[in-house]
C-alpha cells in the first residue's frame, strides 16, 4: 500500500471559525475511502485542500510526494466542480474533452460518455441537463484524466435513489479499474454503499478512522429516555455508551442495543418512568462519538472500535 | 499501517516538459483561449456589442463628416482612435464581466483544480481578448479604408498593433479591478460607464483638436487619450510626448497593483 496524499497535523482557520483542527491523515492506494461527517465538519475543507485550492493554516498536505498547490502533482488527480455548476453554454462534449485537455492519457470523451450514460447527452449544452444528468456529468469529469486518487464531494446529493445507484456502480467499477477514490458524504448510506474505510469528522477534527462495519457499529445507537434518580446506577448497566440530563427531569441514554438495554434495567429494579425509546440520529451519534455529552467511560464498547474511543477522549 | 513511511517518491507523476507537448504551457493557453471563445460566441447578442459598435461608430460619425474623412491625416486618426475603442472595449468586458461572472459559480475554483499552471488561464484569457480585439478592428480598417481617406503603410499598421497591444494593458487591468469588486451585474453597468467615460474624453469619439482647453487637459491623464497618442505616434510618426509614455507607465503599475491587491483579497473572501 503506497500513500498517494497525506495530511499532517493540518488545521485551517476561516477567520475565527477552526474549520479543520489539527487532522492527520494517510490516503492509501487501492480504496474506497470515505469522509463521513454532519455539515460544517469540514469534509470539504479537507478536499479543497488536496486539490490545492486551500493552503493549511498550519500543518502540511501532501499530494504524490508534492504540494498540491503545484500543478503538475494534479495531473494523477481527479475531482469534480461544486454544485454542479458547469459552464451552461458548453456542450457536455465539448466539456469532457475541454477537462480531457489537461490529462497526458485521458479517456476518450465517448468511452467517459458510454460508462456515466451520456452518450446521447454529448450534443447538448451543459444548461439544458436535469440535475440528475448534470451530476453524472460533473462526477465523470472526475474520472477523464485516468486519474490515481479521485476526490468526490457530495457526490449524490439531490438524487433520486435510482440515479444514486446508477452513479455508485459506476464509482465502484473506476475503483476496480484502479482508481483510489474518496467520497464524502453526510449520508451513512452512501459510504456504506461504497466505502471500505471511514473516516468519521465532527467539528473539524478526526473522531473515528475505522471499517464501515466497526464505524455503523458505533453510530447506529438508540435513545433511552427516562425519569429516574438513580441516573448513574443506569449509565452503568451494558450498552450503555453515553448520556444527557435534560432541565425536565428526565435523562437520555445512548445505548448500541436499546432492547437489551430495557431488559437489564427491569431487571436491576432500579426506579424509573415516562420511558421512551427512539432511534439516534447520524448527528447525535456523532456528538455522543465527539463526546459532547457527559458520558461515563464507555466500557461497554466493543474491541473492535478502540481506535475511535482515543480520539473520543483525547 | 505505514504512517511513518514518507510518502514514496515513485507515486509522484513522471516529469511533463513544462512548456511543450500535450499538456505544456502553450498548448493549454490555446485550450483555455479556444473555451473563452467559444463560450463568448454562444451568447452572439453579447458579441455583437463589443464587435460591430466600432465600425458602426466609424460608419456614422467620422464617414459623414468630409472634412475628417477626406483628409488623410484626419482620418487615419479616426480610424486609430476607434481601434483603440475597439480594444479598450473588449478588454473592460471581456476581463470585467467574464471574472465577475465566474467569481459567482463553482466552475471557476474546479478550474483552479484541474493540472493547468494559472499561467496559462490567464494567457488564455488575453490571447481570446486579443482575437476578440483584432475581429472588431477588421470592420474599422476595412470602413476606413473604403470610406475615407485614411492610409498608412504596412509596416506603420503592424508597428500601430503592437503598440496597440502594449496600451491595452492598462485597460486589461481595469477590467480585472473591476471583476474582483463587483458582482457581475453591477459590473456590467460600471464597465459601460468607464468605457464611455474613458472614449469620450479620452478623444476616441471625438477629436481632441475640438475639446474645450480644460477637457482637453483632463484628458491626457486619461489611459484611452494616451493610448490614442501612443498608436498615433507608432503609425504616423512624429514627436512622442513625455506625458504620453509617462502616462501608460504609469497607468500600467498603478492598474496592475490595484488588480493583484483586489486578486489576492478575493483569495480569501471567496471561500469564506
Amino acid at each position: 500500500m503506497t500513500v498517494l496524499a497525506r495530511l499532517d497535523a493540518v488545521t485551517r482557520r476561516f477567520g475565527d471559525v477552526l474549520a479543520v483542527d489539527d487532522v492527520t491523515l494517510d490516503i492509501h492506494s487501492g480504496s474506497i475511502l470515505g469522509l463521513l461527517g454532519p455539515n460544517g465538519a469540514g469534509k470539504s475543507t479537507v478536499l479543497t485542500m488536496l486539490q490545492g485550492l486551500r493552503k493549511p493554516t498550519s500543518g502540511t498536505v501532501t499530494l504524490f510526494g508534492g504540494s498540491p498547490g503545484d500543478y503538475r502533482m494534479r495531473q494523477k488527480l481527479g475531482g469534480t466542480p461544486q454544485e454542479t455548476a458547469l459552464p451552461p453554454t458548453l456542450r457536455v462534449g465539448e466539456v469532457i474533452d475541454f477537462v480531457g485537455r489537461h490529462f497526458e492519457e485521458p479517456l476518450t470523451t465517448a468511452a467517459v460518455a458510454e460508462e456515466f450514460g451520456l452518450g446521447e447527452l454529448l450534443k447538448r449544452q451543459t444548461g439544458a441537463l436535469s440535475g440528475g444528468q448534470k451530476r453524472r456529468l460533473s462526477v465523470a469529469l472526475a474520472f477523464v484524466g485516468q486519474p490515481r486518487l479521485v476526490l468526490l464531494d457530495e457526490p449524490t446529493t439531490g438524487l433520486d435513489v435510482d440515479a444514486r445507484r446508477t452513479l455508485w456502480d459506476a464509482v465502484r467499477r473506476q475503483h476496480e479499474a484502479g482508481a483510489t477514490v474518496v467520497v464524502t458524504s453526510h449520508y451513512l448510506e452512501e459510504i456504506e454503499a461504497l466505502a471500505e474505510r471511514v473516516v468519521v469528522m465532527g467539528h473539524g477534527r478526526v473522531i473515528a478512522d475505522d471499517t464501515v462495519a466497526a464505524v455503523i457499529n458505533q453510530v447506529s445507537l438508540r435513545q433511552v429516555r427516562l425519569v429516574t434518580d438513580q441516573p448513574d446506577r443506569v449509565s452503568g448497566l451494558p450498552g450503555v455508551v453515553g448520556r444527557d440530563m435534560a432541565d425536565d427531569g428526565s435523562t437520555t441514554f445512548y445505548a448500541n442495543n436499546s432492547d437489551r438495554l430495557i431488559v437489564e434495567l427491569v431487571r436491576s429494579g432500579i426506579p424509573f418512568s415516562d420511558l421512551t425509546v427512539r432511534g439516534a440520529t447520524l448527528e447525535e451519534a456523532f456528538l455522543t462519538l465527539t463526546g459532547a455529552t457527559d458520558a461515563p467511560p464507555a466500557s461497554a464498547q466493543t474491541a473492535q472500535t478502540q481506535p475511535a474511543q482515543k480520539e473520543m477522549h483525547r | 499501517m505505514s504512517t511513518l513511511i514518507p510518502t514514496p517518491s515513485d507515486v509522484a507523476p513522471a516529469r511533463i516538459p513544462a512548456f511543450r507537448g500535450r499538456t505544456g504551457v502553450f498548448a493549454l493557453t490555446l485550450v483555455h483561449a479556444r473555451m473563452i471563445l467559444v463560450e463568448t460566441f454562444r451568447v452572439p447578442a453579447a458579441v455583437i456589442g463589443s464587435l460591430v459598435f466600432p465600425g458602426l461608430s466609424l460608419l456614422f460619425f467620422v464617414v459623414p463628416q468630409r472634412v475628417v474623412a477626406d483628409n488623410p491625416d484626419f482620418a487615419t486618426q479616426a480610424v486609430i482612435a476607434l481601434s483603440v475603442f475597439a480594444l479598450m472595449s473588449n478588454s473592460l468586458f471581456s476581463f470585467g464581466l467574464n471574472i465577475a461572472a465566474n467569481r459567482e459559480q463553482q466552475w471557476d475554483p474546479y478550474l483552479r483544480t484541474l493540472p493547468a499552471p494559472g499561467v496559462s488561464r490567464v494567457l488564455g484569457q488575453v490571447l481570446s481578448t486579443g482575437v476578440m480585439s483584432l475581429a472588431s478592428m477588421l470592420p474599422v480598417i476595412v470602413i476606413g479604408a473604403l470610406f475615407t481617406a485614411a492610409e498608412a503603410p504596412p509596416l506603420r499598421i503592424v508597428a500601430g498593433l503592437a503598440a496597440l497591444a502594449v496600451s491595452a494593458l492598462p485597460f486589461m487591468f481595469i477590467g480585472i479591478s473591476i471583476g474582483y469588486s463587483m458582482s457581475s451585474k453591477a459590473a456590467i453597468a460600471v464597465v459601460q460607464i468607464v468605457m464611455f467615460g474613458l472614449a469620450f474624453a479620452g478623444g476616441l469619439f471625438l477629436p481632441p483638436l475640438l475639446f474645450a482647453d480644460w477637457l482637453d487637459t483632463l484628458s491626457k491623464f486619461l489611459p484611452s487619450r494616451q493610448a490614442r497618442e501612443f498608436v498615433i505616434w507608432a503609425v504616423q510618426g512624429g514627436e512622442l510626448e513625455p506625458w504620453v509614455w509617462i502616462g501608460i507607465l504609469a497607468w500600467t503599475a498603478a492598474t496592475f497593483a490595484l488588480a493583484l491587491l483586489l486578486f489576492r483579497r478575493d483569495e480569501g473572501r471567496r471561500y469564506r
